[in-house]
């Protein structure tokens, strides 16, 4: 192997992969009611909450493991795996950042969230899960004056139940699939965010995951409500160390966005995506819906997927109020064995309402990504329309890339377009790049950087330029 | 239903001269079809249009054995005149006339013997249904190096003294080494309330040219559907070509193996659809070598309570580098009632390919019939001027100029 080849492998090597010494407490393993008791018991949650968990817990036995999806996976041993795991330290919450174990924080760093420096250097307020537990927010005092309110799940469960028992459940019932009931029943913990009527929220919200202890699964349940004439930007990353064995990620997200708010979500991923050989890494199988319940009302989703063994999540909005409007931008990459069947739906439900769809899709090595998407425009979702776009660049012939759109169009008043193209890098591109002086690694990263702006600038500033670094990473080592 | 299917088989093995072997295949059919049953909409293909429900809808006696031996008088008038052509003609799902006057008698072989291996391999109960009731299986073979002088023209006609509500038929079609056939299928139905399942198998030999155009344009109440299988050689051409018009229920199905280097294939179809009438078009386009080429074109206009689908594929093997494939659906509708549905779906596992779907759908563009307008044409003029122009798009993709004219008449649009 000679160094350049050597300078690759190094590079392709997990960055996040590091696990931490903390003594955690966990559950007993595995899923039946008094795990579910348990959690709630160590939580200290009321009576609703509780009910609200078992309530899930019935239909999941109703329910099965859907299988419809295109890249498949092993069964998953739903008895074998812990459904909360907490480091140990927290079970007397620490008041401020200065009482945190101090080698949580070090995890922080290594992650490249230093809490305070980030903190304070920009504006971001971050709410850091860690496992199932959330450790610590930042920047509260700023973000209260505004009366914005900014917790983990468990807090606002304690805090403000009376938001949370409006909401909680509104957008992703506990009757809906598999594994968003499974969520239902088990979850953990997760981000809550309350912008009141008429505050734009002054700074960028932001929640770090991360998967520490082995054989848990993540179960983070989001929350966020825009009330009245309000605007948040909420950004999301995700990491998780490196392991053999397969970890599941089943998260819920639930936006809600009333008269005239505006809500914008932003995820970089970056799970372990397993080793070359396809072993080990996340299941993200994750469930995102955001409801535009008022008029005029927007949501936008963004996401960055480059990590997880398997993705398979479709963030949707859902436009019940007149004149909303719903955008998706994404950029998937995939590498060696890694699998994303990934994409949007849009329901159109009230009059005049707009969505538009960015999507693509690089895949590489032995990788195989799947974009599908759902456009759906109802009979009374008068002069509404639609736009769809989605590209995939495949690189080398071992990979595949599939688009799986659902067009319906109920509505003669509304219009609908979908476009999609599949190709490869040219010839003629790379020599050009070559020509002048890049070396073929480089003139890949630049024209996929290209490929990719359209939803690159959807990204707020800090997460554009990690987002562009990370499109560079995952894609090393796939040319030539 | 079961039971039904039971005693019709047994009425169907009695009247004919199955060998032993035979019958155990074709039981083999029933026993699937009798596990399966009619599609429904819990399996993807059959997402949008659920045929098991349009089914037990429309059609309340289902019976299979089509136990006819009468001779019918052809009612002339029902022929296309305006053309020269052969002509095979199907009556309640029997051959009545078989007539290749224009050609070589020895450049083609009609056989019709029950072919032993009827095997097919593809999950669809329908073609299950099929392959047990039919009685025979005709296969056309065009020899090496022929071209048919004339297109051949297969009615596909019913009328009252139909005996089961359900018609069973296959055509087997073999093109030699450079030849080449323009098929039409011509359905005209009198009788109504009838399920009529038809399975082609063709085979496409090197450098053969196959244009099949399929035409059901009057208004009737019978439900129907089509397989077509197509197998591609080597720089062979299919071309399809599908008015979907008459009938209450038409779902067609083209299923294509590209397995020959340079060959192509190209499907065209126009939907035009009002009261209560629901119709598919689903194709299946595999490119499994170098160099091979696909394109597909539908159009849709639907009026009040009407619904189109179109589900088209396109796959692309590994092996299958320098894939040139193309998918454009578009739809106008022009009622509130009327609901347009989409799955242009790529699955692709080559890198060097160029691969692009679009679809669009929506009603009439307000400004054009403004334009049109103020130019001196009143509303319906404006509508019909639009709609024809949207429509002529895909028949003057036609490569047949004699075929072509005949269509753009059938369907009554203006050059």
């Amino acid at each position: 192997m000679d160094t350049r080849e050597k300078d690759i492998e190094k590079l392709k090597d997990y960055k996040y992969g590091f696990t931490t010494d903390i003594e955690n407490i966990k559950a007993p393993k595995g899923l039946n009611e008094d795990v579910i008791k348990f959690i709630s018991n160590i939580k200290k949650e009321p009576q609703w909450m509780l009910d609200f968990r078992l309530k899930a817990y019935e239909r999941l036995k109703l329910l099965k493991e859907p299988n419809w999806q295109k890249p498949k996976y092993p069964k998953i041993d739903y008895q074998d795996l812990y459904y909360y795991s907490a480091p140990k330290s927290m079970k007397d919450k620490p008041k401020s950042l200065d009482e945190l174990d101090p080698k949580l924080l070090e995890t922080y760093k290594k992650l490249g969230i230093p809490l305070q420096e980030q903190a304070r250097l920009n504006g971001i307020a971050v709410d850091a899960v860690f496992d199932s537990v959330s450790v610590a927010t930042t920047f509260k005092g700023e973000l209260t004056k505004h009366g914005i309110i900014f917790c983990s799940m468990s807090e606002a469960i304690q805090k403000y139940p009376d938001l949370v028992k409006k909401y909680l459940g509104t957008v992703i019932p506990v009757t809906d699939h598999f594994f968003a009931t499974l969520n239902s029943a088990v979850f953990t913990d997760g981000s809550f965010v309350y912008i009141p009527e008429g505050v734009k929220c002054p700074m960028e919200l932001s929640t770090y995951f991360r998967i520490n202890a082995s054989e848990t699964g993540q179960f983070e349940r989001t929350l966020i409500i825009a009330d009245k004439d309000s605007y948040v930007s909420y950004l999301e990353g995700c990491t998780a160390p490196m392991r053999d064995e397969n970890q599941l990620h089943a998260a819920n997200v639930e936006l809600i966005a009333l008269d005239d708010a505006e809500i914008k979500y932003s995820t970089v991923q970056n799970w372990y995506p397993g080793d070359e050989n396809g072993k080990g890494g996340i299941y993200n199988f994750v469930t995102k819906r955001g409801l535009c319940k008022g008029k005029n009302s927007k949501i936008s989703w963004t996401q960055v997927e480059t990590g997880s063994a398997i993705t398979w999540k479709y963030p949707s909005c859902i436009l019940k109020g007149d004149n909303s409007i719903g955008e998706f931008y994404s950029i998937a990459i995939t590498n060696n064995h890694q699998k994303a069947d990934t994409g949007t739906k849009m329901i159109h439900l009230g009059k005049n309402t707009k969505s538009k769809i960015i999507s693509k899709g690089i895949s590489a090595g032995f990788s195989d990504m799947t974009y599908r998407g759902l456009v759906d425009i109802n009979s009374k979702a008068k002069n509404s329309s639609n736009y769809t776009q989605c590209d995939s660049l495949l690189m080398g012939n071992k990979c595949g890339a599939h688009t799986v759109p659902y067009i319906k169009n109920k509505n003669f008043d509304s219009n609908i377009a979908h476009e999609a193209t599949t190709s490869k890098i040219s010839e003629e591109q790379l020599h050009y790049c070559q020509q002048r002086g890049l070396n073929p690694e480089e003139a890949v990263g630049l024209i996929v950087n290209g490929f990719c702006k359209e939803v690159l600038q959807q990204l707020p500033m800090e997460f554009a330029v990690e987002a562009q670094k990370l499109v560079g990473i995952s894609l090393e080592g796939s040319v030539g | 239903m079961n039971e039904q299917l039971q005693s019709d088989f047994d009425k169907l093995v009695k009247t004919s001269k199955f060998s032993s072997e035979e019958i155990k295949i074709k039981k083999n059919f029933l026993n699937n079809f009798i596990k399966n049953g009619f599609p429904n909409r819990k399996q993807e293909d059959w997402k949008f249009l659920d045929i098991s429900q349009i089914i037990k809808k429309n059609i309340s006696d289902l019976s299979f054995f089509n136990g006819y031996s009468q001779s019918n008088k052809i009612d002339p008038s029902v022929l296309v005149d305006v053309l020269e052509h052969n002509k095979i003609i199907f009556i309640n799902g029997k051959i009545e006339k078989i007539d290749f006057n224009f050609e070589d008698q020895n450049k083609i072989e009609i056989i019709d013997e029950t072919k032993k291996d009827m095997s097919f391999e593809y999950e669809n109960s329908l073609i299950d249904l099929n392959s047990a009731f039919i009685d025979k299986i005709f296969k056309i073979l065009i020899k090496k190096n022929y071209s048919l002088k004339k297109p051949l023209i297969i009615y596909h006609l019913t009328n009252d003294k139909i005996k089961s509500t359900n018609i069973n038929l296959r055509l087997d079609f073999e093109l030699g080494e450079n030849s080449c056939l323009k098929l039409i299928d011509y359905f005209a139905n009198t009788a109504a309330k009838n399920f009529i399942n038809i399975f082609y198998n063709f085979n496409l030999e090197k450098d053969s040219i196959l244009k099949n155009y399929k035409i059901d344009k009057y208004r009737n109440n019978n439900l129907k559907y089509s397989f077509n299988n197509i197998e591609q050689d080597n720089n062979s051409v299919s071309e399809t070509f599908i008015l979907s018009a008459g009938s209450d229920y038409f779902k067609n199905e083209i299923n294509c193996n590209l397995n020959g280097e340079y060959s192509s294939a190209f499907i065209n179809g126009i939907f035009s659809l009002k009261e209560n009438q629901q119709h598919e078009i689903r194709t299946t386009i595999n490119h499994l070598v170098e160099n091979t080429k696909s394109y597909q074109l539908i159009k849709s206009v639907l009026g009040r309570n009407s619904k189109s689908a179109y589900q088209g594929r396109i796959f692309v093997n590994s092996k299958a580098q320098k894939t040139d494939g193309y998918q454009l659906s578009k739809a106008i509708l022009l009622d509130e009632t009327s609901e347009f549905n989409a799955k242009p779906e790529l699955e692709i596992y080559a890198d060097d390919v160029k691969c692009s779907h679009g679809s669009a759908s929506g009603s009439l563009d307000e400004n054009s019939i403004f334009y049109l307008m103020s130019r001196g044409l009143n509303y319906q003029q404006s509508k019909e001027l639009l709609i024809n122009g949207f429509l002529i798009d895909v028949v003057e993709k036609i490569t047949d100029v004699e075929i072509k004219n005949l269509i753009t008449n059938i369907i009554g649009l203006k050059q």
